[in-house]
């Protein structure tokens, strides 16, 4: 019977594992803390956005919704003509449709989009799924900060 | 019969009351099974902790599962034979139903002390068989069938070690009766050793592993459910059923798994005795002594389903019909020779 210390082990596997603690918790009473870079929903930094739109054209199901507008900027140096600089006026993202492939985060220029290790915000309508700036706004706070620069490199020009 | 319990009862009355027991044995049994093993021993075997919100620690689980069950749709197919079709469960319910008649949990506490309890026992948990292939042939439905016919022959190939062992115990007992088999563990000594009796499983070790394993396979329970293969089978013979037959599976099934645990501890550990316990004592300690022993048995059947893989269905067959049936055959062999000579 070649099998027996197989088996033998494989009850003692089960015996240990019943006597230790249970690795779950229960969700609602107990909340586990994501781990700092979790990619739970995608949140906005919106001082950071240009009104691009390259996120809103990669999204393969295009469940980014960007409205703009130009507005006047002081110029950088004194004396200078104002710059002008583009503004949200919407920018949406449906989660009912949205797939979570981050590709709106890997492919925005201007560090404007992050991963946000915020879970909580199912909804029961359907539609309220729809969430706004300002709701992506609000999901900053989850994100790390990013690390920082190498010695030696450029800070972006205007970067808050 | 105990004076202190010789009550005079007319037949009518004293089997209702019978029955009755018997009848809420069943469900208590089940739940008490179902909760203690199925849903935690499970869980925690697996690092979950299982149901934890109906009731504290989940408790009332399977009460509220019950009750949703019995709300739920009587679904039959059209095709389906209906007499045979609702009959099914109910047959399988009397095979659990009888076997709970000759277990005893204390001197006087037996519903019915049978000259031959474990013959009878054995063979009315053949009746299931019955129940399972009325249940696939009634469905109308491929899977059933196939379960049913798999359930068929893996309960047939496991009767014989299961009677086999047991009667490994009936030779050292001499007696069939399962209060009388109590009585010779009791009074039984080993090496001429006395104090604690003689728990058949000291002598008849291999009786029980075979027991085991044997009752395993007849419960249905992995590693040997190839009936109810759900990777294969959905649910074998049961994969019709909805509501409260299919809880009626439930319920035998775990009240069976019960009742052989009890003969389990009935026939190898002694049953309700315990050391220095007699008497009346042994009326009310009886079944708390008897239900330690159950569990014991019942963590040791559980365990095994909760640790393995399901067998194939031709090892399942040749484990049965190569190994075990030769063993027990040597078992009883062994066992007669030294009755004899000892």
């Amino acid at each position: 019977m070649p099998q027996v210390p197989g088996l033998v082990k494989g009850l003692a596997v089960t015996f240990k594992t019943m006597m230790k603690p249970a690795v779950t918790v229960q969700y609602p009473h107990v909340k586990e803390d994501p781990p700092t870079r979790a990619r739970g929903v995608i949140a906005l930094k919106e001082e950071n956005c240009t009104v691009c739109m390259l996120c809103a054209r990669q999204c393969p199901d295009w469940c980014i919704y960007i409205e703009g507008y130009k507005d006047k900027a002081p110029p950088r140096r004194e004396g200078g003509k104002p710059r002008t600089v583009q503004k949200l006026d919407r920018f949406d993202i449906d989660y009912s449709l949205c797939m979570y492939c981050g590709i709106c985060v890997e492919v925005c220029p201007f560090d404007a989009l992050f991963w946000s290790p915020e879970y909580e915000y199912s909804e029961v309508r359907i539609a309220d799924l729809l969430h706004d700036k300002d709701k992506l706004g609000e999901w900053m706070v989850g994100v790390p900060t990013p690390p920082p620069l190498e010695v030696g490199a450029e800070a972006k020009k205007g970067a808050k | 019969m105990n004076p202190a319990l010789a009550i005079d009862l007319a037949w009518w009355q004293s089997t209702g009351i019978k029955v009755a027991i018997v009848l809420n044995l069943i469900p208590a049994a089940a739940v008490i099974f179902g909760y203690v093993f199925l849903l935690k021993m499970m869980s925690h075997m697996q690092s979950r902790l299982g149901p934890m919100e109906a009731g504290p620690h989940g408790s009332l689980q399977l009460l509220a599962d019950g009750l949703k069950f019995l709300q739920k749709e009587d679904i039959i197919p059209a095709k389906a034979d209906r007499f045979v079709f609702a009959a099914a469960p109910l047959v399988v319910m009397l095979s659990t139903f009888l076997l709970f008649i000759v277990i005893p949990a204390g001197p006087d506490l037996v519903v019915e002390d049978l000259d031959t309890g474990i013959f009878f026992a054995m063979a009315v948990s053949s009746l299931s068989v019955l129940g399972i292939l009325m249940a696939g042939w009634a469905s109308a439905n491929k899977y059933s069938l196939i379960g049913a016919l798999r359930a068929a022959g893996q309960l047939i190939a496991y009767e014989l070690p299961l009677i086999l062992a047991v009667v490994g115990v009936i030779v050292q007992a001499g007696t069939m009766s399962m209060q009388g088999i109590v009585v010779a563990q009791a009074d039984g000594e080993i090496f001429g050793i006395g104090a604690f009796g003689n728990p058949f499983i000291l002598t008849q070790f291999f009786g029980f592993v075979i027991f085991l394993i044997a009752a395993q396979a007849e419960l249905t329970q992995a590693p040997f459910d190839m009936p109810v293969a759900e990777s294969e089978l959905v649910a074998g013979y049961m994969t019709e059923y909805t509501g409260f037959r299919f809880l009626f599976f439930f319920m035998a099934e775990f009240g069976t798994a019960f009742a052989f645990s009890a003969i389990g501890a009935t026939l190898f550990l002694g049953g309700w005795y315990v050391p220095g316990v007699e008497g009346n004592l042994a009326n009310v300690l009886g079944p708390v002594v008897l239900g330690t022993k159950i569990m014991l048995v019942a963590f040791l059947i559980f365990w095994i389903r909760f640790s393995y893989p399901r067998l194939r269905e031709d090892q399942l067959q040749a484990l049965a019909w190569k190994y075990l049936i030769p063993l027990s055959l040597l078992n009883i062999a062994v066992t007669g020779v030294l009755k004899v000579v000892m």
